[in-house]
């Protein structure tokens, strides 16, 4: 496995968000975690990182135990992080912005350059110099996929990359995302909008109020539409 | 006309190193968001160093080495001093790594006078750069024009390192989103250290530069702090360029400004300060602060009302304090006194700074204030003692309502750099208008009247006073208003947009605040018989800063306590030992680190702790992640 979560849990302050989640991720795999607002999809993913303070539970990053680990040094482990709210640099251009993400190469990850990136997000490459606070959403949605890539990754937690996104943004979004997954990376995609998960995804999970409530292949979840209507629709 | 273009450049010549600590300081705010303190004291250390170095070590090399040395073994110890005592306070509520600074910088007050000795040190000439240039019959000391040309040239080597260095791009993003930066594999740990040093590195530098221009003495830190803080809010934190201009700016203002009005001399640079963040208030050159990334749910307990067992036994405390005169001679009246005063004036910052969110760094000018108004009330107009206690204050009120109505446009840092100018513009003020206030001389001979004129009865006024206060302050932390104010705090937007008229609630506390700073004054004058410029300067202004961060800022009442142990251990060491500072400074520096939530903080965490044996997810509490917010 490439990615195992066991008995995760999170707490802000006296709140206790997540509740002994548990997922796997493969070699190579596309694992969507779908579930509502606020169901804990960004937080299991900043507790993985690192970045919820106050977590309990057994992360294992390509059979290592990553959980007591600081934030950077499970990313340089090559477990690579987009957040949510993009949150690029705003004052740093483009071309700054893939800077902070650089990292050396890893033996068993796509090796990512300027280059290559900038083929895989066109619009990046027109800008280099253009700050980030100067873009519209879409191309800094892009921008903080690169960014991530930059630091070659053998897994990428993407945080609900269609949000927001007009829908020729989120088809050029699910081409990068398949090109990501044909170089070799495992992803994990946490969406609420299942159609786009569908379109990229080869398992996933549905997470509510904390919990992990189903976990299987698409064609699965597909056979369950009272799963479906009950964990995800509006 | 010679005359004006070499007060010119010798207003450029100081700019220099006022440029480079001003630089060291933002960049490390930037960075850290740590309002670094003992800037002042790396500023002064670095000069230190360099006189003895270049006393030692002879010949041009020798000189210029030694500048450059000691500048490098400043970096080194501000190194240790992040490694060992700020990595562990990221974490603590902002501004207590200003308290443990400013513990530093005390320590380091004291320790320079056991090193180096009380007096001045004049340090030797620059090689190569000791006499004069004639310019139309008046005399430029060339070090002045190396120093005008070093300023452009740090500049540029800084917006190279900063532009062009991955170092620099590195520390441009932390300044602007810390845990993105750890998110993306950089270990914040030795970015921040790195900062650290390169911002010590230039404060040290700075002070090295100066041996040649002026004496080396202990109280140079002091000094520069205050302009630095003050260059740092004209230029916009976090911006070297502005930092550059704003040096120049304050340096022209210093010397120009004596010649054209010397009256207002001192307040000068103050006043345009002010203007500044009036107009622009995040400074010449810098950005409107992005609204700060909290980590939610990292707030502690809910604030309630004490419990009515609580209450009792409060209220013994207090029968106990009463019980003082029965057993205690007058000196430790005298004493008693004097914390009950200060209890007064920390709990006032403390409504201001805990409950409203806002942190004065000038709060003495109304404490001073009141404490005027009773000197005028009392010796101009002779009005008897009760009615000057009861009008005394009101100056205190007044001075609260102008500048608070400014001061409350700004938060955050700027709140606090514009609430340190209006109290260095009111001190200047007692301090130069000689006519009124007897400048230096102060107005002496307040003393009380006959029915509080004993130790002890002077003491069960204070202290009934203080405790007053302090309840009707805690009432309304509970009070409608209250709640208003502390939505203020936690979330300027949303209060608003719920029908908070927040700016009007935010300067409504800061005249309560002002007030009963003032109410604290008051008494002190009569305490004390006597008023000086020194009732609102700067080092009360931090001592009540200290209390109430001793005590604890996210607590109810944490500010009595703290002004309490502050205050007592103050006068304490001042009677038991020379080395007062470096004692209180390294005390301050423990408890910072010991307890970072303050006493009172730490009390109740442990009270906590005892209420539920295991809280919530502790069997296996991951540890927290030291780099995030």
């Amino acid at each position: 496995m490439k990615l195992t979560v066991q008995d995760l849990n999170s707490h802000y302050g006296p709140a206790h968000i997540l509740f002994d989640i548990g997922f796997e991720v493969g070699e190579g795999e596309v694992v969507a975690l779908l579930g509502r607002n606020g169901a804990g999809k960004s937080t299991t993913f900043r507790s993985i990182v690192g970045l919820v303070a106050q977590r309990t539970g057994r992360i294992t990053f390509e059979g290592k135990d990553v959980s007591a680990k600081p934030t950077h040094e499970i990313v340089r482990d090559g477990l690579g992080y987009v957040p949510e709210e993009r949150r690029i640099f705003t004052d740093l251009t483009v071309e700054e912005n893939l800077e902070v993400g650089r990292q050396p190469k890893r033996p068993n990850a796509p090796h990512w350059t300027r280059e290559k990136l900038f083929a895989l997000f066109p619009n990046l490459g027109e800008m280099k110099n253009r700050p980030g606070g100067r873009m519209s959403g879409g191309e800094q949605q892009m921008l903080t996929i690169a960014r991530t890539l930059m630091g070659n990754p053998s897994l990428v937690l993407l945080d609900e990359p269609s949000e927001g996104l007009s829908p020729k943004i989120v088809e050029q979004m699910v081409d990068a995302i398949l090109t990501m997954k044909k170089e070799g990376v495992s992803i994990v995609v946490s969406e609420q909008n299942l159609h786009f998960a569908r379109l990229i995804s080869d398992r996933a999970y549905i997470i509510e109020r904390g919990r992990i409530c189903f976990g299987g292949t698409m064609a699965e979840l597909d056979a369950r539409p009272d799963i479906r209507d009950a964990h995800l629709s509006l | 006309m010679a005359f004006y273009v070499v007060q010119f450049l010798t207003g450029l010549a100081s700019a220099a190193s006022l440029f480079l600590v001003a630089s060291g300081l933002s960049i490390i705010f930037g960075v850290t968001r740590i309002v670094n303190f003992a800037h002042g004291a790396f500023y002064m250390i670095g000069a230190y160093i360099a006189f003895t170095l270049t006393e030692r070590l002879s010949g041009a090399f020798g000189f210029w080495g030694s500048i450059v040395l000691a500048a490098l073994a400043v970096a080194v110890i501000g190194v240790i001093v992040e490694m060992v005592l700020l990595r562990r306070i990221y974490h603590a509520p902002e501004l207590f790594q200003l308290l443990a600074t400013f513990g530093l910088t005390l320590m380091v007050e004291d320790l320079v006078v056991l090193i180096w000795g009380p007096d001045d040190l004049v340090g030797r000439r620059a090689p190569g750069f000791r006499g004069a240039i004639d310019f139309f019959g008046q005399n430029i000391p060339s070090y002045d024009l190396f120093l005008i040309v070093l300023g452009p040239v740090v500049l540029g080597i800084l917006w190279l390192l900063f532009q062009r260095t991955r170092w620099g791009v590195l520390v441009r993003a932390a300044t602007q989103d810390r845990d993105m930066v750890a998110a993306l594999g950089v270990n914040q740990k030795w970015l921040f250290t790195s900062v650290f040093a390169v911002g010590v590195f230039l404060a040290a530098l700075g002070g090295a530069l100066q041996i040649p221009r002026d004496a080396v003495h202990h109280a140079m830190d002091l000094r520069i702090i205050v302009e630095v803080f003050v260059v740092v809010v004209i230029g916009g934190l976090g911006s070297i360029t502005g930092a550059f201009v704003a040096a120049v700016l304050v340096s022209e203002l210093n010397a120009f400004g004596i010649l054209i009005f010397p009256k207002i001399s001192i307040i000068l640079v103050f006043l345009v300060m002010a203007v500044v963040l009036i107009v622009r208030p995040w400074g010449l050159f810098g950005k409107p602060e992005a609204a700060a990334r909290k980590t939610p749910g990292l707030t502690v307990n809910p604030w309630r009302p004490l419990t009515s067992n609580e209450r009792l036994m409060a209220l013994a405390a207090l029968a106990v304090a009463a019980s003082l005169p029965l057993f205690a001679g007058n000196y430790l009246l005298t004493v008693g006194s004097e914390i009950a005063i200060f209890v007064i004036f920390a709990v006032s910052l403390h409504f201001l700074m805990s409950v409203g969110g806002l942190a004065s760094f000038g709060h003495a000018a109304y404490f001073g204030l009141g404490a005027y108004g009773v000197a005028f009330l009392a010796k101009m107009a002779g009005l008897p003692m009760i009615v000057c206690l009861l009008l005394g204050p009101l100056l205190g009120c007044m001075g609260a309502a102008v500048f608070g109505f400014f001061a409350v446009q700004l938060s955050g840092v700027y709140f606090a750099m514009l609430t340190l100018a209006f109290a260095q513009i009111v001190w200047s003020i007692a301090f130069q208008w000689v006519s009124v206030t007897g400048g230096d001389n102060g107005i002496l001979g307040i003393w009380p009247e006959k029915w509080a004129a004993s130790p002890s009865h002077f003491y069960w006024l204070s202290l009934g006073v203080a405790a007053l206060v302090t309840i009707a302050l805690r009432m309304m932390v509970f009070s409608p208003f209250g709640y208003a104010l502390r939505a203020t705090r936690d979330s300027l937007l949303r209060s608003e947009a719920v029908g908070i008229n927040a700016k009007r609630i935010q300067w409504t506390a800061f005249v309560i605040a002002g007030t009963t700073a003032g109410i604290g004054g008051a008494l002190f004058a009569y305490l004390k018989g006597s008023v000086f410029p020194d009732n609102l300067g700067i080092s009360l202004s931090v001592d009540a800063l200290v209390m109430v961060l001793l005590g604890g800022v996210e607590t109810v009442s944490g500010a009595v306590i703290g002004a309490i142990v502050y205050k007592a251990l103050n006068i304490w060491l001042v009677s038991q030992t020379d080395l007062s500072k470096l004692v209180l400074g390294g005390f301050i520096m423990l408890i910072v680190v010991v307890f970072p939530k303050g006493i009172v903080g730490m009390l109740e965490m442990l009270a906590q702790r005892r209420r539920k044996s295991s809280p919530p997810g502790s069997p296996l509490l991951a540890k927290p992640i030291e780099s995030a917010e």
